[in-house]
């Protein structure tokens, strides 16, 4: 099944190195023809309204939600994941609406606010014991997820990685570690979705 | 009995975060702007970023005179304007302008050699600090120089505020080349290299094995088309820097536009074709091959 990366602005060659590591195939997208030929999609990190000025007029987020509603694994870090929500603050935005949560732009702050944390908060059956390395830049912050919003990880109470069906999303950066418990998540989902398809 | 240390700052979560922010400006166009309505225009027409800078190059070239940091308040009326990142100037070696700007929560300083600089000899030691710097550099060595110092995202320094793209291919390919070169070497040959880069030991061993710098590469200086613009991406920089092009041309707001659509569909031609339709007139420009070497930007610092 092939990833498309979306590749208009942001980090989305260090999205294509992380999946790369774990053997997976990606190919950079950046037109709404791309985006529905591909049988996933990952929503990489960058600034958020940077990459709304870029889809205006393309087709391209009518073609992501409808991957998102086509049962498609979806995977979007940092601006990735405010681009999916439903609601967004910090100023009033628009978001795709396919995860039912609502973003706050740059939550904590700005650059100097940036962090490396630690999260021991993190579902333990999901992604085991171990502690999460988290890569927060200018990051957003889940202010209220929906119910059939999954909570994996929270920063200080507030959730930062979250998944809703075949939507996995976080407001950190797994693509800029070593730890690639994220990533594969999204590849196991991935090849679930291709046995479906073939079945 | 004792054992020698190596670990270095570059290993560190704070250097991790600086350029975790530069990897986040790929594929995007940070815009030179001098005062909050322009940092509006740009977020409008999608700049990744703005840079606050005291006036345009190309007006600091007409001018002259000594060029510094912005003023302090339009520095704050532009944070408050925008939701990218705000990038600034400060001038070589400028320590405290450096701090001053770190105070206001700056998101990117660019030491840059735009402005007049404050010291002959030195930069800033930018691993004393908090915030994120880019530098400009000509080649390799003077890249690795900067990088040893802390900066986090290495820029061309074309010539700035000339609408003359000529020296910002010149640095990028030069880069390029220097950085091919170090690959085909035997590891006996890596001394002499750092000596003749004049470059960290360290550094040049890094991107001997990498083939790659270790921070983002972008380019900047000389900026004034969409076809210039994707010409930077198609020689190797991640992200691009536009100065005086958009807002010394005839439709700013137009021109970002293009420039920014044509920085994203570089290797798409017909949509950067499309995208320089019916701009109007850009900057006039200046032909860099005509400037004395004292009116060059370029050569300050080292």
């Amino acid at each position: 099944m092939s990833i498309g990366i979306l590749a208009l602005q942001g980090d989305f060659a260090a999205h294509a190195e992380a999946l790369a590591r774990l053997g997976a195939e990606t190919s950079l997208v950046k037109t709404a023809e791309e985006v529905l030929a591909a049988g996933a999609i990952v929503l990489p990190g960058g600034e958020s309204t940077t990459m709304w000025k870029l889809m205006e007029g393309t087709g391209i987020p009518e073609a992501l939600v409808a991957a998102a509603q086509a049962g498609k694994p979806v995977y979007g870090t940092c601006a990735g994941a405010i681009l999916l929500a439903r609601t967004v603050t910090n100023p009033d935005g628009q978001g795709l609406g396919v995860l039912d949560a609502t973003v706050q732009r740059n939550a904590y702050g700005r650059q100097l606010d940036s962090t490396v944390l630690s999260l021991t908060d993190v579902n333990t059956r999901v992604l085991g014991d171990a502690p999460m390395e988290a890569v927060f830049i200018r990051a957003p912050r889940f202010a209220a997820v929906g119910p059939g919003v999954e909570v994996l990880a929270r920063r200080e109470g507030s959730p930062v990685l979250v998944r809703q069906a075949n939507i996995l999303a976080a407001t950190f950066h797994p693509e800029l570690t070593g730890d690639d418990r994220v990533a594969k998540l999204f590849l196991e989902s991935v090849a679930g979705a291709g046995r479906k398809a073939a079945a | 009995m004792t054992t020698l240390d190596f670990r270095t700052p570059f290993s560190t979560d704070a250097f991790r975060v600086k350029v975790g922010l530069a990897e986040m400006l790929k594929g995007g166009v940070i815009m030179d702007v001098v005062d909050a309505e322009q940092a509006r225009i740009a977020e409008a027409t999608g700049a990744c970023a703005v840079m606050a800078l005291e006036r345009v190059p190309s007006d600091i070239r007409k001018e002259g005179g000594v060029a510094r940091m912005s003023p302090v308040s339009k520095i704050k009326e532009i944070e408050a304007a925008v939701s990218i990142p705000v990038m600034a100037k400060c001038r070589i070696g400028h320590l405290a302008e450096a701090r001053i700007l770190e105070s206001l929560e700056v998101d990117f300083i660019d030491e840059s050699e735009v402005l007049t600089p404050a010291d002959e000899e030195n930069h800033v030691y930018k691993h004393d600090f908090k915030v994120p710097f880019v530098c400009g550099c000509r080649n390799l060595g003077e890249a690795l120089r900067r990088i040893g110092e802390g900066a986090a995202m290495i820029r061309t320094k074309g010539e700035a505020g000339t609408g003359d793209i000529v020296h910002a291919v010149k640095h990028m390919r030069e880069v390029t080349r220097q950085i091919k070169a170090l690959t085909l070497l035997s590891r006996d040959e890596w001394m002499t290299a750092a000596k003749n880069l004049q470059a960290p030991f360290e550094l040049v061993v890094w991107v001997a094995e990498h083939g790659r710098l270790p921070v983002p590469n972008f380019a900047a200086g000389g900026v004034a088309t969409p076809a210039d613009a994707a010409l930077c991406r198609m020689l190797g920089a991640e992200a691009v820097f536009v100065g005086s092009g958009i807002f010394k041309s005839d439709d700013p707001e137009k021109r970002a536009r293009a420039i920014v659509e044509a920085t994203t569909h570089w290797n798409d031609p017909a949509r950067v074709a499309a995208a320089s339709e019916h701009l109007g007139e850009g900057m006039k420009g200046i032909e860099a091959a005509k400037l004395l070497e004292s009116e060059q930007l370029q050569t300050r610092g080292w």
